[in-house]
């Protein structure tokens, strides 16, 4: 069944943008993070989709194609009392932008609700189909 | 038979929702592909879609019904044909190369949600009338 399929590119759309919100979530959470377990500052986290083609079906769902690190370096703050603070007193803050993530994130969750609303919408669809002819 | 499926409303909704479900598989695809860097909005062009399926065209390539006798009837494949994809011209495309705008998806999706709906009472409606018509008006 046809509808099937629409429930199956919706789900894989709904997948990729969690796993987005995911590693938006994990960026706005380190955005204060200077030392990692490799001692150097948090790199922002970036998920880059592809289209994923369903077998037989000229539908195409979306795919995580790969998370990214931004390894542009971040901002340098005089701190110097910090720990992990240079000799000059400066400390090398993550790349992480507040604004550019929330904006990011309620991209994420924009296309999460659309997708949500096309499986309700199919299920309907395919709810009024099962009830062809009972009349 | 081919001149008798053309014209039995049966035969034309099944095609009819058919390819709208079809199409609702399209634009479910464009939606869910909203963020994704290169990819490019498609769509069916729908009344041709349908003509294409009814005239038999879509089917020419699909498996025929195997007889094994002259007097057996001939009918195309069953397979669903796949019309024409084509790619939406954009309004407004984004500068990674995707060409998918929410609104016009949106819109579409509702309009063929809504025209499927549409199709199903007209189909509901030929299979009460010949409900009826099998149970000589008493049911």
């Amino acid at each position: 069944m046809s509808l099937m399929r629409s429930f199956q590119v919706a789900s894989t759309a709904l997948s990729s943008q969690s796993l987005r919100l995911n590693a938006l979530a994990s960026n706005l959470a380190n955005a204060e993070s200077v030392s990692g377990p490799d001692g150097k500052p948090y790199k922002p986290r970036q998920v880059v989709f592809r289209p994923a083609p369903i077998l037989g079906e000229v539908a195409a769902g979306v795919e995580v194609a790969s998370v990214t690190e931004d390894q542009r370096p971040g901002p340098l703050v005089y701190k110097p009392g910090h720990p992990s603070a240079d000799a000059n007193g400066y400390l090398r803050m993550p790349n992480v932008n507040p604004v550019e993530v929330m904006v990011d994130m309620i991209s994420a969750s924009r296309s999460y609700q659309m997708n949500i609303e096309v499986m309700n919408t199919s299920k309907q669809l395919m709810l009024k189909m099962l009830d062809l002819g009972r009349s | 038979m081919d001149r008798v499926a053309e014209f039995d409303p049966l035969y034309f909704s099944e095609a009819a929702l058919r390819m709208r479900a079809y199409r609702q598989q399209i634009l479910s695809s464009n939606m869910a592909n909203v963020d994704t860097p290169g990819y490019k909005a498609r769509d069916i062009l729908f009344s041709q879609a349908l003509r294409e399926q009814l005239e038999g065209v879509a089917y020419s390539n699909a498996l025929p019904l195997a007889a094994t006798s002259d007097r057996h009837y001939r009918i195309g494949g069953s397979l669903p044909g796949s019309p024409a994809l084509l790619y939406r011209s954009a309004i407004q495309p984004s500068l990674d190369g995707n060409t998918v705008d929410v609104e016009i998806e949106r819109a579409h999706f509702a309009d063929n949600a809504v025209r499927t709906e549409a199709a199903m009472t007209l189909l509901n409606g030929v299979i009460a009338s010949r409900r009826m018509a099998l149970s000589g008006n008493n049911s």
